[in-house]
């Protein structure tokens, strides 16, 4: 089976992930692109799982899953709680732990 | 019991009130303290009698007698006891070291009452007392250096006692450091003694030297040149004085004890026990000896024009001094060391009486401000007269014997010794001036208020202020106390310079040349291989000498006598028609300012560059500096990276995994 297409497309929707996270402030659309980035990371995997005809691709991608469901819980929380404290919902604002 | 056993019991004594006294520091009332200090001393005294009768009840080849409590070192070749040496030297030394350090405890049982660091005080005589008797009975080279760094080290500890004083700090300091000279002087003179004898024991050094080396070997001559290093800076003897005189910056009793009877006599001590060495190197002999006369004549010199009280003594005892050294050191041992013993009293005494008259002023030692205290004290006015004529060698009194015997030995010897011996005379000249200068100027003349004051009953208090700087003194410790005690009203005083005062003027009884010759008769088996044993001036000779000194020291004394009451404007006159030749002697020959330029400035110099160049500018800047800056500078980098901007971070993350991912494809291919 050819994975090239796969792969492609997965480049692609990483790309637009990092240049998400890269040039948006809002938390949310952040947390968004990261989800593209590990989706793009998945669909390689699933792909890569076809190819070999066994399912080692497919438990990486579960255990992928889990870590953006865990990612997403914290974001959020961080999120809703800057919310609560009224601060400004920019990530460029919150650059309080520099060096 | 035998004489090595009292001679432990000697030292034992007062290392027991060393330490007793110090530990019940908080609980000791009043006195005690001194009367402690005061028993240990006459118990080490009565042992010093003790073993004199059991050493005298030998035959006087079997008077000397060693005895080691334990091993120090016992390795390959070096061998190192615990060891005492009883023999009449040793002996005689204890007898005078314990006698008159008792003495001036019972003084200062009472002098000292009113200070603040009385115990501390008795402490530190204690320990200098067993130092000092450490020293004289050592029976090695490196028990002796013990006891020579002891009493240092006390010596150091009792001048600077008034710490709060800046000038008595740097007083210590300074006899500490010209005692340190001295201190290296004798162990650099140990290892040559030893790397040719191979022994540390005087015993085995006496017996290896008169094989090892023939006369004037260099070896020898540089051994007993750094001996005599180590005793002239003990002893403040040319060129390595002039710490004496500051010492005066100590307690009285103190000046009396240290610094006039015992310790600087130590110089003479090691050069009488260290003979059969100095027989065989002529040549440091008489380089010794030319020091001690230029000493004595030099001292007196200085003692003419010092206004300072306790200073004119200490220069006095400087000369004194040389007079033991001019002794020992060109083979008159019994005059030098029977001189050592008639100084300790009469020196002793001149002191006492010298801290009584301070005294009543109230702290002040200056002459120009005394006068008259005749009648208002007429106990110390006698007590001193006495010490000014035994000093001044007046017969019958002791001095007269002691001083005219070194001298009549080197008049006996001839030659180079007779022209020391003729600046000997000199020196005895200007000495029985300068003691009654003392005499007229303080007790003679109109009675200065203080003295008045003390007529009427009345003890004069002053503000406490430094008698060398006139600031005033930080009165919370450290400075003599409030109260002032004369000898007059204080009997502890009275008794001790009064049995003083007897021995000033009795002593000379234990060698009047063809009468009582014991002071010979007992020395004589330390003595008894010496080159000189059988080269004495007969006993005309000696008769001739102590009249021609009589004459010289009443001729001094009319001097002073002429000068300073009968015709009292005279030595204003002299001042003022050769004033160059006051500064020169005001300046003490300007050893202080030359001593200054030559090292004090250059190692001030020395130790500025290193503090700011070598330290401030390198140390710190360059190597510390450069350090630091390299760290700084790294943090710096990492702290930029740190810009808050999690934007940035995700772009530093990518970049990094893009150039890992980078790296791996161009190793891939």
């Amino acid at each position: 089976m050819n994975v090239n297409w796969y792969l492609v497309l997965s480049a692609f929707i990483f790309a637009i992930g990092a240049a998400g996270v890269m040039t948006r402030r809002n938390p949310l659309v952040i947390l968004l692109c990261l989800e593209l980035m590990l989706n793009a990371g998945n669909l390689a995997l699933i792909a890569f799982s076809r190819m070999w005809g066994n399912g080692d691709g497919q438990v990486f991608a579960l255990v992928v899953m889990v870590v953006a469901a865990c990612e997403v819980v914290v974001g959020l929380g961080v999120i809703v709680a800057m919310y609560r404290r009224r601060l400004n919902i920019d990530v460029d604002e919150l650059s309080e732990l520099r060096g | 019991m035998s004489p090595t056993a009292w001679g432990w019991l000697i030292l034992a004594f007062p290392l027991a009130g060393t330490l007793v006294i110090p530990l019940g520091w908080r609980v000791w009332p009043g006195r005690v303290a001194g009367y402690i200090g005061s028993l240990a001393i006459l118990a080490s005294f009565v042992c010093s009698v003790g073993a004199f009768i059991t050493l005298h009840d030998r035959a006087p080849e079997a008077r000397s007698v060693t005895s080691t409590l334990y091993d120090y070192t016992h390795t390959v070749g070096v061998n190192v006891g615990m060891s005492i040496l009883i023999d009449p030297l040793s002996v005689f030394m204890a007898l005078v070291v314990s006698g008159v350090s008792l003495l001036i405890h019972v003084y200062s049982v009472a002098y000292m009452d009113s200070d603040r660091g009385y115990t501390r005080f008795f402490a530190y005589m204690n320990f200098f007392v067993f130092s000092m008797l450490l020293l004289v009975l050592a029976a090695n080279i490196v028990l002796l250096i013990v006891g020579w760094a002891f009493v240092g080290a006390a010596s150091y500890l009792l001048i600077s006692f008034w710490y709060r004083r800046a000038t008595a700090s740097a007083a210590g300091l300074k006899a500490f450091v010209m005692n340190v000279i001295g201190d290296v002087g004798l162990v650099i003179a140990a290892f040559i003694l030893f790397k040719h004898t191979h022994s540390l024991s005087y015993a085995g050094i006496f017996g290896g030297a008169k094989e090892t080396f023939s006369t004037n070997d260099g070896a020898i001559v540089a051994a007993c040149l750094l001996l005599t290093v180590g005793a002239f800076a003990k002893s403040a003897q040319l060129p390595l004085h002039t710490w004496l005189p500051d010492a005066m910056e100590g307690p009285t009793p103190v000046s009396a004890l240290i610094h006039a009877a015992t310790m600087v006599t130590a110089g003479v001590y090691l050069i009488a026990r260290f003979h059969v060495l100095y027989e065989l190197a002529p040549t440091a002999a008489d380089i010794t000896a030319g020091l001690a006369a230029a000493t004595l004549f030099f001292a007196a010199t200085c003692a003419l024009v010092v206004t300072d009280l306790k200073r004119i003594i200490a220069y006095s005892t400087m000369s004194q001094i040389g007079y033991m050294m001019l002794g020992v050191s060109t083979g008159g041992y019994d005059g030098g060391l029977f001189h050592l013993m008639t100084h300790a009293f009469f020196k002793a005494l001149l002191f006492m009486a010298a801290g009584s008259v301070i005294a009543a002023m109230a702290g002040i030692q200056d002459i120009n401000r005394m006068g008259g205290f005749r009648r208002a004290m007429p106990f110390t006015f006698i007590t001193f007269t006495v010490g000014a004529l035994a000093l001044a060698g007046v017969p019958p009194l002791s001095g007269w014997f002691s001083k005219d015997s070194i001298l009549g030995f080197d008049v006996h010897r001839g030659g180079y010794y007779l022209v020391l011996a003729i600046v000997g005379f000199a020196g005895a000249l200007l000495t029985a001036f300068y003691s009654f200068r003392m005499v007229f100027r303080v007790f003679y003349g109109d009675p200065v208020p203080e003295a008045g004051s003390l007529e009427r009953g009345e003890l004069a208090h002053g503000e406490p202020v430094n008698p060398r700087t006139g600031e005033h003194e930080d009165t919370e410790v450290g400075f003599p106390g409030p109260e002032h005690h004369i000898a007059e009203r204080e009997f502890s005083m009275k008794l001790a310079m009064g049995a003083l005062a007897l021995l000033a003027i009795g002593g000379g009884i234990v060698q009047i040349p063809g009468v009582t010759d014991w002071f010979d008769k007992f020395l004589e088996p330390v003595f008894a291989n010496s080159k000189f044993v059988n080269d004495q001036p007969s006993t005309s000779a000696e008769w001739i000498g102590l009249v021609v000194g009589a004459g010289i020291a009443l001729a001094g004394i009319t001097t002073a006598f002429v000068m300073y009451l009968q015709r009292p404007g005279v030595t204003i006159a002299l001042r003022d028609r050769f004033p160059r030749l006051h500064d020169f002697l005001e300046h003490r020959w300007y050893f202080d300012e030359l001593y200054d330029a030559l090292f004090v400035r250059p190692a001030t110099t020395f130790g500025n560059f290193g503090r700011y160049v070598i330290e401030s500018a390198f140390v710190q800047g360059t190597l510390v500096g450069g350090a630091t800056g390299i760290v700084r500078a790294g943090a710096a980098i990492a702290r930029g990276v740190q810009s808050g901007y999690l934007r940035a971070y995700a772009l530093l993350l990518l970049a990094g995994v893009a150039a890992l991912g980078l790296y791996f494809l161009l190793q891939a291919t």
